[in-house]
């Protein structure tokens, strides 16, 4: 049996779950499948505070606005969610396949917003595989998630916002956390993460890389060694340091096979850090109906993901003729709100990811 | 090791209860992942890679990457980072690739 769909959702993380709550809000009926048996995504992880403005909940902990998102979309009338459930294929006829308990099930949607998010980078090094060696996202599932102290004594390798706020969020845990080597010459992310371990009397490494992993059957330690301006390791700086886990936040990529098996069009561009489905100015990829919003459209941030989703959610109901009139103001508003997010030097490389997005596409950029 | 006290999270852990990981009983709680569960009991071990023979541990702890394959109720290929304890499971060291069951 094949269900008809208004908008089916995949992925109820920020971006699913903020396209769900635009198109529902103008009138459309969505259904939103997330393979996890709880969704949110990766908010359900985050206990620190967000950036931005009050629309983007700016102030609380990204934990909590999933929480409330989800909420308001459980209770929302227009709204079904199904969780364990996880979407298996997109097929030239547009019928979507997932499975749940087991169940192979069917759906025919008109309208397709990709929500997937994105999987951690891995690094290459020797002994990269022994047990101990962890996504920092991973760590960060298994302690805030999961209830589990990770680690007794760890390294982080990379100094961006997931490796500074993943490690700070280790202290609170109680772990030793020896030291953040980043190969760039500057921290990566912000400076109030930076500045909290710091403070904390965690030093951040810059200019300092993994040479080699070492241990029996696990991880025992670490070499680490300085790096030259062209990131060539620098012989006679190894330093050997002893720890249980090395956890690595070198980066995501986006989780779009879903998007390659549609047929949409993909493009390779290195500063939204993978493939990505080339999009509009609506987020609608290159297949007619099928939207990507958050993460899987290039790596950004929750907030981002947030108004990606709200925009393409509305975008959708506009095209299904919900509410015309306001839904297509939202859709404005919500692409000024990413241009105002993504202003200033942190926006740098995302804006220069979208213009060559549109640059495939063969239109302006927005 | 379990996080008894957290400055911001309170865990809900839910109802203790017993699997077996190779034989031996550890002890998990039914809100756990068994990959979680496995962990605080001091066990990063959870399989060998297939031509090499190589110790294997989790890695991204969301379903995605596959280096936690387990065997599980006789089940092969068992994501253990994203399935919740049992009580009374059978959780293996997988060999091989795992054969799906008729
Ligand atoms: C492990 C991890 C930890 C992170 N921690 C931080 C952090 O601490 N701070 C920070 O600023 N950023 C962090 N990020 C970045 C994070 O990706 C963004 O902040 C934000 O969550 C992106 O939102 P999204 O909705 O696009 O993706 P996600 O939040 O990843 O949501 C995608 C959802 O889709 C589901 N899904 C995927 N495939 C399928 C399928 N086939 N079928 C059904 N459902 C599917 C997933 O289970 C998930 O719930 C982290 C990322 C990861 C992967």
């Amino acid at each position: 049996m094949i269900r008809d769909v208004e908008v089916l959702v995949i992925g109820g993380g920020p971006a699913g779950l903020c396209a769900a709550q635009a198109a529902a809000g103008a009138g459309a009926h969505v259904l939103i499948l997330e393979r996890d048996d709880v969704p949110g995504g990766q908010l359900v992880k985050q206990t620190h505070k967000f950036f931005g403005s009050e629309r983007q909940y700016a102030g609380d902990r990204g934990i909590f606005i999933g929480q409330m998102l989800v909420e308001e979309m459980t209770n929302h009338p227009n709204v079904e969610i199904m969780t364990d459930t996880t979407v298996l294929g997109i097929y030239e006829d547009g019928v979507v396949t997932a499975l749940k308990d087991e169940q192979h099930l069917k759906f025919r949607p008109k309208k397709i917003i990709v929500a997937t998010g994105a999987a951690e980078k891995f690094l290459t090094f020797p002994n990269n595989d022994l047990p101990g060696i962890y996504g920092a996202g991973a760590v960060q599932t298994l302690m805030n998630v999961g209830g589990v102290k990770p680690a007794d004594k760890v390294i982080m390798v990379g100094a961006g916002n997931i490796g500074l706020i993943v490690s700070y969020q280790m202290l609170q845990a109680g772990v030793d956390v020896v030291c953040v080597v980043e190969a760039a010459p500057n921290i990566g992310g912000f400076l109030v993460h930076a500045s909290k371990l710091r403070r904390a009397g965690v030093p951040i490494c810059t200019g300092w890389t993994v040479k080699e992993a070492y241990g029996d059957g696990k991880l025992e330690g670490v070499v680490l060694c300085r790096l030259d301006e062209k990131w060539q390791p620098i012989e006679g700086t190894e330093i050997k340091v002893a720890c249980d886990t090395l956890c690595l936040a070198v980066g995501l990529t986006p989780l779009a096979e879903l998007c390659w098996q549609a047929g949409c069009h993909m493009e390779f561009i290195r500063e939204l850090s993978g493939h990505v489905p080339v999009t509009d100015e609506n987020l609608m990829t290159s297949v007619e109906g099928i939207y990507a919003a958050g993460d899987v459209s290039g790596i950004e941030e929750a907030s981002s993901a947030m108004v990606e989703g709200r925009l393409a959610g509305y975008a959708v109901a506009v095209s299904l003729g919900y509410d015309v009139e306001r839904a297509q103001k939202e859709v404005e508003a919500a692409r000024a709100e990413l241009v105002e997010l993504r202003s200033g030097p942190m926006g740098g490389k995302i804006r220069a990811g979208l213009a060559k997005v549109a640059e495939k596409r063969g239109g302006a950029s927005c | 090791m379990r996080l008894e006290q957290h400055p911001i999270l309170q865990f809900d852990r839910g109802e203790k209860v017993t699997f077996t990981f190779n034989g031996q009983p550890v002890e998990g709680y039914t809100h756990e992942t068994i990959a979680a569960a496995l962990h605080a009991a001091g066990i990063r071990e959870l399989g060998h890679s297939q031509n090499l023979n190589r110790p294997r541990g989790l890695f991204c702890a969301i379903g995605n990457c596959s280096s936690c394959f387990m065997t599980v109720n006789g089940e092969p290929n068992v994501r253990v980072c994203v399935t919740k304890v049992k009580d009374g499971m059978e959780v293996v060291e997988q060999e091989g690739k795992g054969v799906v069951k008729e």
